[in-house]
This record gives structure tokens, C-alpha cells and sequence, in this order.
């Protein structure tokens, strides 16, 4: 039965009058929509239009609230409410000037508690922020109502404990929401609100027919929750006075009916990441049809698009101290995907990528939405231009490999988070954090033994034969050993969280906006992987002797000669940073995997950096206990010598077949190390970023910026509400970083001659 | 030719320094390395680096090659005086890292820039990385006081896209107080560019109390103007360069008095002076 035939064609006639009709009417098919229905845009940004007084008005208002909000960590909590798609009355910034309505509880910046993922997740940050505890919520989900938190400690085995403690494994979900799932946003507008039900009904019917498995109960119990999921994102909607049950007519209403399906992911999960998908293009489509209609001027287009992005920007989660110290700055990752190039080899790019990206002109530069550019050397150079100039201005995009991205995973594709692509609505990942791998090699260096505590953490073995030189073909094997275990207790972990985390926080809304059927993926990840390949290239290039201490731990290395570091585009480390990917890859697809997710891993470490170096001791790469790691993959600070595309060029390295989740590389730049004119500055970046994705990169963060300004910011944060960096796979406020990654920041080579 | 004789030496090196990482470097004995040197075969190489928009137009492959016969007051790379001091380097290998970079330096409009050191103390390795890099179909640039440009056959500039010639004084006394040698082969090698139709970025490092007088500005804007004189187009762009204080460490590391230790940076306005001295004889000046 097909879509249209399901909801009442007169609604259907008029949302959808003046569209190419194609399969996309037959069945949930929003790529198909977009390709029949988008126009390309290969000018300049010369059309462009700037903020109206009422944008800039709402937006001042929301900015006098927060430096109050960045003083006391939260502007205010919803504690009595656990949050859910109804669970707040309609709020409003200011109801009478607002285009795009809506919040995830009844007042701007008010956040909602979430305990379906954790109670003492909830306790905690509503102790750090000095609300009360609602007792009787307490006992509802510590004694009647399990959460996920709960379930994982339950079936934990201790050797998981054991890695989690040591630090080894850091950052794993199993307290809080997984995210990184992309809810297909753009079905409730293209579609509305019925036909989807509809369609998830007719799925729900084909599983009804298949016999009782664990799996097929599974499915038809998500299914029916997804269905009670959109019925309450009609319900919400309508207590704004919006009837999202039909397909959106008008631009004004797309915007409005997309957002409202991502509100209610936001009100309901407070996943590590909730990212919006690749939505700019799509409603274009809607923006060119009024325009070329009359029904609205360029001026309003840009309006409308303004009004989206400020309700992006004030998403909001109550998060730990501890939770920060790992993803430091309150993101959010409402990452939107821009650009890009399409299957048949029209750019995706649209006027409304320049409309999204002018929105940092408009409101000023800001972390959220993550902008998120999908590059190649085929974008229209106007687009790129355009680009460059606004990283120059703003430091607030980051690039992502085109062309890497859509042979992966087809050109509808979008990055949840910083770097993990997926293919919208048929596609969605079990975030799983990351494993200390420059940890695990000093484990490998000491027979299994934790070389700050001195516990055996990962299986016994005769450490390294004291006072001799380490001999590279004997920790290299080591190595391998403890990584063979590490990958094991690693997938073991995830596993257990990801099983947990469907069965008791499970995301109704985001997964209704999926197809029946959807590619799984596990997501591993590594951090301190410079770290380890340079601490190779030490034991295998210069002499390298361990230090004992009384307990027989090593504890430190004499470091005698120099070596290759990785990040100067020298084969002879860089192939060690390769080898290492692949091993521990290969390592983690041996394993077998909850719901059959395939394996992948991430080369990213958000801004953990700083505390997976704080827990890890002295390296035989000189690098000394407790100093940061790099961020991602970056070279260790300081170590690329020989510019800073030459750094890139040896990430680009990491294959990006055997880190499917996405590999991070940041870089800094000195506004004047990129050329004499502004134009020179904007040609010079442009092309630093085709020579960086042309030679297989996949990624890069681009701040360009002096030091003075950080150290500067850091002096007076006053001065500076809407300073944005670029950290890994994110941005961020600086002024909202701890002072910790601050200095961390400030320690990142700055490229002053790129 | 110059007012004093530069010899030739051969690096003693045999570790390459950080700056080398990615490039070979040869084992072979101090008596063939200077056989291979006169050929060009070998050249004493201080680092490289991948930079944008200093050197040259877009991103760039710059080799700072070792061995200067100028002492400059303010010298950044003091480490790059004695040709002793570079790593040996195989033309081949350094090529080899040309072609590397050849999707760069299409992707970013830029090429291969020689600097120092004085790249034309090792004229013969100079000649032939720069003949290379031409059959790699790779824009070529050479980074020079021009003190040496004598050195310079007229088959190497026919390699040669584009000179930075860093015009360091504006008369006699002052090149022999900034430098230690003499003005006129630079102005010489200048005409000889423009007569020959080689393109030319001037440079001039703005010092103050060294280089700032006005009569020395002005007279550096004269020399500049006059080589724009035999060719018009010739002289592309004047870049003024503010002194830094970025080399104090290095003359320390050195064991080097270091005669501007306390100099401070000229200021934005100062500089913005010097570059309208520039601008106001018609050259476009950053």
C-alpha cells in the first residue's frame, strides 16, 4: 500500500503540488525526494541576506541569559519532571516573535532530567547544581523501574570492571545516553506525522507475521513503542497549536515540522550526541518552491533558516562534572552535514548551505549546530570560497572527506557527532567511546601490570628483562597480546552496554524515524594512537632502556637518540601508526558483536585527550605521566615540525577502510600564515583542503586563529561570549572549556607558517 | 662576482636532524661527498617543510639548504650558516620528494621553493633539483640574499618561475653593517633577472635601528623600482618583514652573541610606513 494512497490525497496534493513525483510518493524515500526535487547551486554568496531586527532582538535575548547559564553551569532544571516527548507544557523564548517554535521543557535553557539512562546520573548533577532530589522520582527508578545504568553493572564481567577502573577503557556509555543515532528528521515534514505511523504500522504487521524468535519480539515491541513515540510527537506538537499529522505545505512549515521531530528526540534522550543529519538541502527544495512562488523574499528565507538554527543552538543537557572533564564545553553535537557531492555527480551543494552557513554571520560564530561540511575537490568553487572565508572568520566548520563518506555509505549520508557517518534513516551505530592505546602498550611493557597502580589488570606475562634496551620485534609482539585481550574485553564491554541500553532507554523517536531494517554498527575507538606509534618508533629508531621501580613496575624510560615522530609525513612512523590501526581493527572484527553490528573504529578522543593522558604514565616516546595525549590523531603537540599539511598527510595515511567511524584531526592556523589578502587567505585554505581530502584525508577541524586572542579569553572571558574553537570533532565555547583544556588548547601546535 | 671568495664544504652530518624526517640521507665518505657536491649530486640540506603563502604562491615544498656567506644581524636560521652543519642529501632523494608533492602543489597553486642558508653556495645541487623539479612540471621558486647570483648559470633561472630576492639594505655601509658583505652583486643579479624576464618577489626585513632609517627605506624602494625599470611586471610584489624575536632561542642554543637580542619588533604603524614607501613608487606592497 503506498504512502500516498494511505493518507488523505487532498492533504498530500497540495503539500507536495509543483514536486517531481518518483518512488519517494510510493514509500519513506527521502534521498529519492531530494534528487528529483533539489536545485544546485554553483554561484558565490553574493545573494545572501543578513539578520532581520527581530532575529537579531530574539538572539539578544537569549544572549543576556548566558553568561548567568556559564557562571552557575546551568541556567535552571526541570527536577521533579523526568523528561519525555509530552512531559513539558509548550515554552517560548518570546511566543509573539518567534517563526520556529518549541523547547525541550517550558522555558528556554531549562533542562530536563533524563533517568531512563542512569538515576545516579540525574542525583548527581542535580547535587552539583543544588536542586533537590525528588525523593519519590528516586524511588520510582531505584526500586520499580530499572534503568539501563543498572542493567550494564549487572551483567558486567570483571574483567571489563577491571579495564574500566584502570582507565584503560574510558568513556563507555554505560552511565549515560549513547546518542550518535540521526533520526530521519525530514520524513515528518516530507510525509507528516500519519503516513509515518502508517508505514511503521504495515512494518509492524510483516514482523507479526514471522514466528516467535528472541529477535522478531524484540522488533515488534520497538516497533509498537516507536509507533506510542510518534503518536506523542503529534500530541507535542499540538499542544503548539501545530497539526503535524499531514505532510508540511510550505517552507516555514518544513522547518517547523523537522524541527519539531527533532525536538522530540531532544526531550526525550539525552544522548552524547544528537545530530541533526543533512537537512539544509533537503529543505531547499521547500525554500525554492515558495521563493520561485512568491510566497517569500530571500530576506525570509534566511529568516526562517536564523530562527532553526537558534532553537539549535539552545539545546541543552543535564550533564556531570565528571561527564565534562571527558566532553568539556556542554556540547551537544547537533551536527548538521552540508555540501557534498551527489551519486550522479550534481553537487548536493544548494543556496540553503550558504543560507545554514551564513547563520554564523547573523547570530555570530557558535559551537552548535555542528557545521559540518562535506568536502571534495568537485564542490563548485563558490561554495568552497565561501567556506574557507567563513572558517577564517568563525573557526566554526570542520571538513569531512566527501568522497571517502558517500563510496562508504551513498551520498545521503550524514556525520553523527564529530566524525561518524551513517546513512540517514537506514543506518545507526552503537556508540562505544574509546580504549587507551598508548596505555595498553605500557600493559604490554610490564607483563599486564597497571604501571601507576601496580595491579594486574590484563592478563600475567614476564615483563621486559630489566636494564636492557627494549628490543622492538619483542614489545611489538607483546603488544600484540595485550591488544588481542584488550579488543575482547573492549567488545565484551560494549556488548553489555548496547544490550542494556535497547532494552531500558531505548531512542523510540529517533529509531520511528529509521526503516524497519537498519545497518548496525559497532563503534570502537582508539585514543593515544600518536602516542603509541611514536612510542615505537623510539623503541625501534633510537635506544630506549626501562626504569624500574621498587615494586618492579616500570615506570619510566631512558630515551637515548633521536627518532621519526609521526606527523612529518615519514613513512618509516607513520607505517607504525598504520599498522597499529589495522591490528586492532582486525582484533576487534574477530569478535562477535550484540545485535550483529558490524565493527568499526573511530581515531577520535573529543577532548579526553586530557584525561586519558592524565591516567597514563611515562612513554618511551619521552612524553612524561600525566601530560595530555594529542587530541584524535593528531601528532603530539609540538613533534610535526615540517608544517602543518605535512602533518596532515600522515593522518590521511590511516585508512580509512579500517576506521569507518571516522578518523579526527585539528589544526591551527595564524590568520596571516594563510596569505597576504583575504583573498589569498581564502584561496590558500581552499586549497590546503584539497590537498589535505586529495591525498585521502578524512578530516580536519580548522581554527584559524592567534594565540593571543585564547590567552586573552582566558583572562577576560567577559569579552568574549561567542569565541569558538574547534576541538576534536567538535566545537566549543572556549570561554566554557575547564581551565585544564584551556592551557591544553593553548599547548596545540598553532601554525603560524601553515 | 662576489667582493670575497665562498668556498665549498661538505656536511659532516650523517644522522638527519628532525628537520630531514622523510628524507634519505647519504652514508657515503667525506672525500666522495664533495666529488658528489660539485656535481650536484649531494647538497648539505638543513630541513624541509610543507608551508603556505610565505614562500612563494600557494603551499609549498620549502628546503632550507645550509651554508650562507652572509652573517645578517638578524638571521633566523643561524643554523643554517655552515654548509658542515646540513644533513647530505641525494638530489634524486629530494626529488623524489618533489614528486610527492606534486597533488599538493597542483591543489594549491604552489611548488617548490629553495631557500636557506643561501641556496646559490651549492649552485650545481641547486641547478639540478631545480631542473628536476621543471621536468616534473613543478612552479619553482629560489629564496636568495643574491649575493651569490653570479652563481646562478642562465640555465638554472630559465628553471626558475620565481626569485624572492631579499634586498637587505639600501647602501653599502648598511648592507656591510646588516650583513657583512656587499650591496652590489644583489642589485646586479637583480637587473639581470628582470633582463632575463624572471619574475621577482623583493623582500626587505624591517629592523629597527638597524634597517628602518628612512634613507635606507627609501633607497631599498629605489633599488626595487629600478629593477621594476628595465622590465615593468617584473617585480611582482614587495613584502616588508617585520623583525621577530623568534631566532633568540636559536643564536642561544648556538652559543652565538646575538646582536639584536634586544631589539623589539618594529610596530604595526611603523611598518605600515615602510610599506606605503614601497607602495608610493608604484609597487604592490604587503
Amino acid at each position: 500500500m503506498s504512502i500516498q494512497a494511505e493518507q488523505s490525497t487532498a492533504a498530500a496534493d497540495v503539500a507536495w503540488e509543483g514536486f517531481v513525483p518518483g518512488p519517494w510518493c510510493d514509500g519513506v524515500d527521502v534521498r529519492d525526494f531530494i534528487q528529483r526535487n533539489y536545485t544546485p547551486y554553483t554561484g558565490d554568496a553574493t545573494f545572501l541576506a543578513g539578520p532581520t531586527p527581530r532575529t537579531s532582538a530574539l538572539w539578544a535575548r537569549l544572549s543576556e541569559m548566558f553568561p548567568a547559564e556559564r557562571e552557575k553551569g546551568v541556567h535552571d532544571v526541570s527536577a521533579d519532571v523526568p523528561a519525555g516527548i509530552t512531559a513539558h507544557a509548550p515554552g517560548y523564548i518570546d511566543r509573539a516573535a518567534e517563526i520556529i517554535v518549541g523547547l525541550q521543557t517550558d522555558a528556554p535553557l531549562k533542562r530536563a532530567i533524563m533517568p531512563n539512562g542512569g538515576w545516579r546520573m540525574v542525583e548527581g548533577a542535580l547535587n552539583t547544581y543544588g536542586y533537590p532530589v525528588d525523593q519519590d522520582l528516586k524511588k520510582v527508578f531505584t526500586e520499580y523501574r530499572k534503568t539501563h545504568n543498572q542493567a550494564v553493572f549487572d551483567i558486567y564481567p570483571p574483567n571489563v570492571r577491571a579495564a574500566r577502573s584502570s582507565h584503560v577503557v574510558t568513556g563507555l556509555p554505560d552511565a549515560y545516553g549513547r546518542g550518535r543515532i540521526i533520526g530521519d528528521y525530514r520524513r515528518v515534514a516530507l510525509y507528516g506525522v500519519d503516513a509515518l505511523v502508517e508505514a511503521k504500522k504495515l512494518d509492524k504487521l510483516t514482523l507479526e507475521a514471522e514466528p516467535f524468535t528472541e529477535d522478531v519480539a524484540r522488533a515488534r515491541e520497538e516497533h509498537a513503542e516507536q509507533i506510542r513515540a510518534l503518536g506523542e510527537l503529534k500530541e507535542m506538537a499540538a499542544s503548539y497549536g501545530v497539526d503535524i499529522s499531514r505532510p508540511a505545505r510550505t517552507a516555514v512549515e518544513a522547518v517547523q515540522w523537522l524541527y519539531f521531530g527533532f525536538l522530540a528526540a531532544v526531550k526525550e534522550q539525552n544522548g552524547a550526541a544528537m545530530s541533526l543529519g543533512r537537512t539544509s538541502t533537503f529543505l531547499d527544495v521547500y525554500l525554492e518552491r515558495d521563493l520561485a512562488a512568491g510566497r517569500i523574499t530571500e530576506a525570509e528565507a534566511q529568516e526562517v533558516m536564523d530562527d532553526f538554527v537558534i532553537k539549535l543552538r539552545i539545546v541543552r543537557f543535564l550533564r556531570t562534572p565528571e561527564y565534562d572533564a571527558l566532553f568539556s564545553g556542554d556540547p551537544t553535537w547537533v551536527t548538521e552535514t552540508i555540501g557534498g557531492m551527489g551519486a550522479d555527480g550534481r553537487t548536493l551543494v544548494t543556496k540553503n548551505s550558504f543560507r545554514m552557513l551564513q547563520t554564523l554571520y547573523n547570530l555570530g560564530p557558535a559551537p552548535e549546530p555542528n557545521m559540518t561540511v562535506f568536502w571534495t575537490a568537485a564542490l563548485p568553487q563558490g561554495f568552497k570560497d565561501f567556506c574557507a572565508q567563513v572558517s577564517i572568520d568563525t573557526s566554526a566548520v570542520q571538513y569531512e572527506s566527501d568522497d571517502e563518506i558517500r563510496a562508504a555509505w551513498g551520498d545521503d549520508a550524514a556525520i553523527a557527532c564529530c566524525v561518524s557517518p551513517m546513512a540517514i534513516g537506514k543506518q545507526m551505530q552503537f556508540f562505544g567511546a574509546r580504549v587507551n592505546l598508548a596505555k595498553a602498550l605500557l600493559y604490554a611493557i610490564n607483563g599486564g601490570r597497571d604501571e601507576v597502580t601496580g595491579k594486574q589488570v590484563s592478563p600475567a606475562f614476564a615483563p621486559v628483562a630489566a636494564g636492557e634496551p627494549l628490543d622492538y620485534d619483542d614489545v611489538r609482539a607483546r603488544f600484540d597480546r595485550t591488544m588481542d585481550w584488550l579488543a575482547a574485553t573492549y567488545v565484551e564491554a560494549l556488548n553489555c552496554i548496547h544490550w542494556s541500553h535497547d532494552k531500558y532507554a531505548y531512542e523510540r523517536l529517533e529509531m520511528a524515524l529509521h526503516d524497519r531494517d537498519v545497518l548496525r554498527t559497532m563503534a570502537c575507538g582508539i585514543a593515544g594512537l600518536s602516542v603509541a606509534a611514536d612510542s615505537l618508533s623510539a623503541i625501534r629508531y633510537a635506544t630506549v632502556t626501562p626504569v624500574l621501580d621498587e615494586r618492579g613496575v616500570v615506570v619510566d624510560y631512558d630515551t637515548v637518540g633521536d627518532y621519526p615522530a609521526f606527523g612529518n609525513d615519514d613513512d618509516r612512523v607513520d607505517a607504525i601508526a598504520v599498522e597499529l590501526v589495522e591490528t586492532f581493527m582486525a582484533k576487534v572484527r574477530s569478535h562477535r558483536t550484540y545485535r550483529d553490528a558490524v565493527p568499526t573504529q573511530s581515531v577520535l578522543t573529543i577532548t579526553s585527550n586530557v584525561v586519558y593522558g592524565k591516567a597514563t604514565g611515562n612513554t618511551p616516546d619521552g612524553r612524561r605521566a600525566g601530560e595530555p595525549f594529542s587530541p584524535g590523531a593528531n601528532p603530539m603537540n609540538g613533534r610535526d615540525t615540517h608544517g602543518m599539511l605535512a602533518s596532515a598527510l600522515s593522518v590521511a595515511k590511516l585508512p580509512y577502510a579500517e576506521a569507518q567511524d571516522g578518523i579526527s584531526l585539528t589544526n591551527t592556523i595564524v590568520p596571516t600564515g594563510l596569505g597576504r589578502t583575504r583573498a589569498e587567505q581564502v584561496a590558500n585554505l581552499a586549497g590546503l583542503l584539497d590537498a589535505s581530502f586529495g591525498a585521502g584525508g578524512y578530516h580536519m577541524n580548522v581554527n584559524v586563529l592567534v594565540r593571543e586572542t585564547l590567552t586573552d579569553a582566558m583572562e577576560h572571558p567577559e569579552k568574549y561570549p561567542q569565541l569558538t574553537i574547534r576541538v576534536s570533532g567538535y566545537a566549543v565555547n572556549f570561554v566554557r572549556l575547564t581551565r585544564e583544556q584551556q592551557l591544553d588548547v593553548l599547548a596545540r601546535t598553532f601554525h603560524g607558517a601553515v | 662576482m662576489p667582493a670575497d671568495p665562498v668556498l665549498l664544504d661538505a656536511p659532516s652530518r650523517r644522522r638527519a636532524g628532525a628537520g630531514l624526517r622523510g628524507l634519505a640521507t647519504s652514508d657515503v665518505e667525506r672525500s666522495q661527498r664533495l666529488r658528489l657536491m660539485r656535481s650536484g649530486a649531494l647538497g648539505s640540506v638543513h630541513s624541509w617543510e610543507l608551508v603556505t603563502a610565505v614562500d612563494g604562491p600557494g603551499t609549498r615544498l620549502t628546503v632550507f639548504l645550509n651554508g650562507c656567506p652572509l652573517r645578517c644581524q638578524y638571521c633566523h636560521n643561524p643554523d643554517t650558516w655552515s654548509m658542515r652543519d646540513g644533513g647530505p642529501v641525494l638530489a634524486s632523494d629530494l626529488l623524489g620528494r618533489v614528486e610527492r608533492y606534486r597533488g599538493v602543489f597542483s591543489a594549491t597553486g604552489g611548488g617548490l621553493t629553495l631557500s636557506g642558508g643561501e641556496v646559490l653556495m651549492q649552485p650545481a645541487f641547486a641547478a639540478r633539483i631545480l631542473r628536476g623539479a621543471k621536468e616534473l612540471g613543478v612552479h619553482t621558486c629560489l629564496d636568495t640574499s643574491g649575493y651569490l647570483g653570479a652563481n646562478a648559470t642562465d640555465e638554472m633561472l630559465d628553471d626558475t618561475d620565481l626569485v624572492l630576492l631579499d634586498i637587505k639594505a639600501g647602501d653599502e655601509d648598511t648592507y656591510r653593517r646588516v650583513t657583512g658583505r656587499s650591496l652590489a652583486p644583489t642589485l646586479a643579479f637583480g637587473r639581470r633577472l628582470a633582463e632575463r624576464g624572471v619574475a621577482v618577489w623583493v623582500r626587505f626585513v624591517l629592523v629597527p635601528g638597524l634597517t628602518d632609517d628612512p634613507a635606507n627605506v627609501a633607497a631599498v624602494a629605489d633599488h626595487a623600482a629600478a629593477i621594476e625599470a628595465v622590465r615593468p611586471g617584473t617585480v611582482q610584489r614587495v613584502e616588508v618583514l617585520p623583525f621577530h624575536q623568534m631566532a633568540r632561542d636559536k643564536w642561544a642554543e648556538l652559543r652565538r652573541a646575538y646582536p639584536l637580542a634586544d631589539t623589539e619588533p618594529p610596530t604595526p604603524e611603523a611598518t605600515e610606513t615602510v610599506r606605503e614607501v614601497f607602495r608610493s613608487r608604484g609597487l604592490t606592497t604587503y
